[in-house]
């Protein structure tokens, strides 16, 4: 039965993936990006990665679209016809696909339990996961402690790429490119013309906060963690910002709010980090926060995912922000 | 009562209503793809949005029994009530205040397009 999903919901993603390089309006590929994403997630759902679902559904189909619908809204609707070096392109594609054709040959089937990435570390962490962490959901025992490291760098990727979008959006606009006239009344306004809209919007953004605060703290027990919370967070604040106007989310919670709020995240991170040398033991060694080692581990995990929540949030929203406030500079 | 007889009728009932919204469903996507202009199309696919989702949820929900999934597929269809009708709304003034016609059969949509 998994298989026939499987094969359905893939299906249909080929089809989107192709709508999506052949279609020239923009607005048409935001779209089938947002189906896309979904679609990936339904995917990594029926094969038992509800972690990752969560984090497609939220970052992908949910925040990436509104970004996107930002970036667009500050350039121009069609995609600009390239002809040049059609062939060379096409045959760069053609040849990759078939290598990566030629790879899956050697891919163990699916659901093979003799399959490598299920021999290899995997039984460890799950036969000794009781023992070292103990908390139900071993995901967020690999991701924040056996795998602290790699997710300490995705939080200061995350952070990394925040920085960077803040510089490349903060620069005023120059004369010479090509940018969309005259669409600075639209902004800041909202929708306080549109009273439905803005009443179900302003009565659902509580039941999202609380949604986004039970998905940051119950990592341990289901589905769930920092990434999703952030993401989950950040788009309640987007969406008080798309009914009240970008100006009232800036009162609620200001910019400098915002970099201080990723820059804590962060910091708390590699705190945690440091904590464990100080108290005698290794960077992102938990174990010795407390006098108990598993307690120490399940507060070092709680308080690491805190972090990622943090910065994830501080991020995006200062990304929606940037977008949004680009017309007015 | 005989509980495998509860058990083949609560099936038979979450059949019926899993199969109705799958046709809603169904007919939703057919009048999306065939339906005139804007409006009309949009009419078809909300279809789909609520008496698809109510039936389909239904039907699931007598499967999962009095539980704590029925609860949450409760609050789901909560929400879907309360936000598809939502969204559809916004999209249609939207396309109002864009100066699409409601009236105008087909010829509305191209219009603005060209």
């Amino acid at each position: 039965m998994t298989v026939i999903f499987g094969v359905f919901l893939l299906t249909l993603l080929v089809i989107t993936a192709v709508a999506i390089v052949r279609t020239q309006n923009l607005f048409v590929a935001v779209m089938l990006l947002g189906i896309f994403s979904l679609l990936i997630a339904a995917n990594f759902f029926i094969i038992d990665a509800a972690d990752v679902a969560l984090t497609e559904a939220a970052v992908g189909a949910g925040i990436s679209t509104v970004l996107f619908l930002g970036a667009l809204a500050l350039t121009y609707e069609h995609e600009r016809v390239v002809t040049k070096h059609r062939a060379l392109s096409v045959a760069v594609v053609v040849c990759a696909t078939l290598v990566v054709l030629y790879a899956t040959f050697d891919k163990p089937t699916f659901g093979d339990p003799n399959a490598p990435v299920h021999q290899h570390v995997a039984p460890w962490y799950l036969e000794n996961e009781p023992k070292f962490i103990d908390i139900p959901n071993v995901v967020t025992a690999i991701l924040g402690s056996f795998r602290g490291y790699d997710t300490l760098g995705e939080v200061f990727v995350v952070f990394t790429a925040g920085i960077g979008v803040l510089f490349l959006l903060s620069a005023r606009p120059g004369t010479g490119g090509a940018r969309r006239p005259d669409n600075s009344k639209s902004s800041g306004i909202g929708l306080q013309h549109d009273l439905i809209p803005r009443i179900v919007g302003r009565s659902l953004i509580p039941f999202i906060l609380l949604f986004g605060l039970y998905v940051q703290f119950h990592g341990e027990y289901g589905p769930g963690g920092g990434f999703q919370a952030g993401a989950l967070i950040a788009a309640a604040f987007i969406l008080y910002a798309l009914v009240e106007g970008e100006q009232r989310t800036l009162e609620v919670l200001p910019k400098n709010a915002l970099i201080a709020l990723t820059s804590a995240g962060a910091l708390l991170y590699g705190g945690v980090g440091l904590a464990g040398i100080l108290l005698g033991s290794e960077f992102l060694d938990y174990s010795v926060l407390a006098t108990n080692p598993v307690t120490g581990q399940q507060m070092g995990i709680i308080l690491i995912e805190a972090g990622v929540g943090m910065t994830v949030t501080g991020v995006l929203l200062l990304i929606f922000h940037a977008f949004a406030a680009r017309d007015q500079v | 009562m005989d509980p495998g007889l509860l058990r083949i009728i609560l099936d038979t009932i979450s059949w019926i209503l899993l199969t109705a919204g799958g046709f809603f469903v169904l007919v939703g996507g057919i009048g999306a793809l065939r339906m005139p202009n804007l409006y009309t199309r949009m009419h078809a696919a909300s279809v789909t949005d609520t008496m698809g989702a109510v039936l389909v949820l239904g039907g699931v929900m007598v499967q999962a029994g009095l539980s704590l999934a029925t609860i949450k597929l409760a609050a789901i269809l909560m929400f879907l009530l309360i936000t598809s009708p939502t969204s559809s709304y916004a999209l249609a003034h939207a396309a109002l205040l864009a100066g699409i016609k409601p009236d105008a059969g087909s010829a509305a949509d191209r219009e603005v397009h060209e």
